[in-house]
């Protein structure tokens, strides 16, 4: 089960998943990773069934490249998300899309992330998480968040999360890809 | 070429869409609309065609459109083709809005209606649409904008443009008296002067005219109002028009 979890700080937004690719009992990849970039400043961090994640993550990727390049706009997160939870929305009643997102974005409106699953709900948050991680790292999200986190005290608030699941979580989860958002673009951590 | 009229969606021998080419006609003996494009924001100035005591008008506008709270348009041409076009522009703005949570882009919409109209140009061998339009409203990309577009599917920004009848006159006396940087008040003069020189009178009468404006006001939401009878009156009066008293 996949971890993605992430949070706004002051100037940036951060998302963080696991690398490990899982199928029945076997373990297939521990270097996989699942945040896509969109355009220079949107982040999608994904979780969930393989296929769906690399297909419904190219999907939205490719949709939201071609409405820039058809109509020279670059849409905003707040507009990204609301697509991608449309998507969604259409799909659950017709053939799901097995994957919950995080996305994470840089834009006028400042940093920010927003939380969907793949029944098509759709919130923006200021901290967040999906899978089994969740669970582990939602009590030290709420704890150690505060407004206007800097980029070091959300590294380190990223290592808490990250030990945490390696320590308790039941799979093993040994490697975790970290990227965020600025104004200045996409960054790997 | 008279022959080559009949079919639609066939060139002539010259290269040139004759059916194209005289719904074009059909606009320029249509009512004539006037768009100003201000720093302030955007008039939109047109002439009533039809103005019967008869006609219960109070609510009903025949020439000025709401597309979304952000846009709206101006029709010279068919009206029953206008509508049609109206209603298809109205449900792909809200679709937009249902996918994005947004305004859309007014060059946009624009271009989706354009695409229809094109589309009866080239395919199924029925007329094109008789009617043109001007877009004008705000979006956050480019800001206040203004936009016409004609039966054969082109669309151009403008700064000031006039459609209908003489548009012609009314273009080039807006060619020599727009000015960068208008305020409101002088677009909306610009704007019912250029009218009246397309209904060519010097008494026109405020039940003809139907002017509308989009602004900002201060708290920086976008505002669109028509002007009643009696703001039309101050408008003519104030440019010095002799106004005819309505029988």
């Amino acid at each position: 089960m996949d971890t993605v979890f992430g949070f706004v700080g002051k100037d940036f937004a951060l998302v963080a998943t696991d690398c490990g690719v899982a199928y029945s009992i076997m373990r297939f990849s521990d270097t996989e990773d699942k945040i896509m970039a969109v355009d220079d400043n949107k982040l999608f961090a994904m979780g969930g069934e393989i296929g769906d994640r690399l297909n419904f993550g190219e999907y939205i990727q490719k949709n939201i490249h071609l409405y820039t390049f058809r109509t020279g706009i670059k849409l905003n997160v707040r507009e990204a998300a609301n697509y991608t939870r449309s998507e969604l929305a259409y799909a659950i009643r017709n053939g799901p899309y097995q994957v919950n997102l995080l996305i994470g974005g840089f834009d006028e409106e400042g940093p920010s992330l927003y939380w969907l699953d793949y029944l098509g709900t759709l919130q923006k948050l200021t901290r967040g998480a999906h899978g089994y991680g969740a669970y582990f790292v939602s009590g030290l999200l709420d704890n150690w968040f505060k407004p206007d986190l800097t980029l070091d005290e959300g590294i380190e608030l990223v290592k808490k999360c990250i030990n945490e699941v390696q320590t308790r979580f039941l799979m093993s989860q040994k490697n975790f890809v970290v990227k965020i958002v600025t104004k200045d673009g996409i960054r790997v951590i | 070429s008279r022959r080559y009229d009949t079919k639609t969606n066939a060139f002539s021998s010259d290269g040139r869409l004759m059916q194209v080419e005289n719904a074009l006609e059909g606009i320029n003996q249509a009512g004539s609309s006037i768009g100003i494009l201000t720093d302030e924001g955007i008039t939109f100035a047109c002439e009533r065609d039809v103005s019967s005591s008869l006609l219960e008008l109070s609510k009903h506008s025949e020439e000025i459109f709401c597309l979304d709270r952000h846009v709206h348009c101006v029709v010279s041409g068919l009206a029953a083709d206008a509508n049609l076009l109206i209603e298809v522009s109205r449900v792909h703005s809200q679709r937009f809005r249902y996918s994005y949570r947004e305004n859309i882009p007014i060059q946009e919409l624009v271009r989706h209606v354009c695409d229809i109209k094109q589309r009866y140009t080239q395919v199924g061998g029925q007329r094109p649409f008789g009617a043109a339009f001007l877009f004008g409203g705000w979006d956050k990309t480019f800001k206040f904008q203004l936009y016409s577009s004609d039966p054969s599917g082109n669309f151009a920004g403008w700064k000031a443009i006039a459609i209908g009848k003489n548009h012609v006159a009314a273009n080039s006396f807006l060619k020599e008296n727009y000015q960068e940087g208008m305020t409101m008040t002088q677009g909306l003069d610009l704007a019912v002067k250029a009218l009246c020189k397309t209904i060519d009178t010097t008494n026109p009468s405020p039940d003809k005219l139907e002017i509308m404006y989009m602004t900002k006001n201060e708290a920086g939401e976008l505002v669109a109002k028509t002007l009643n009878e009696k703001e039309v009156l101050e408008l003519l009066q104030r440019n010095n028009f002799q106004v005819k008293q309505k029988e």
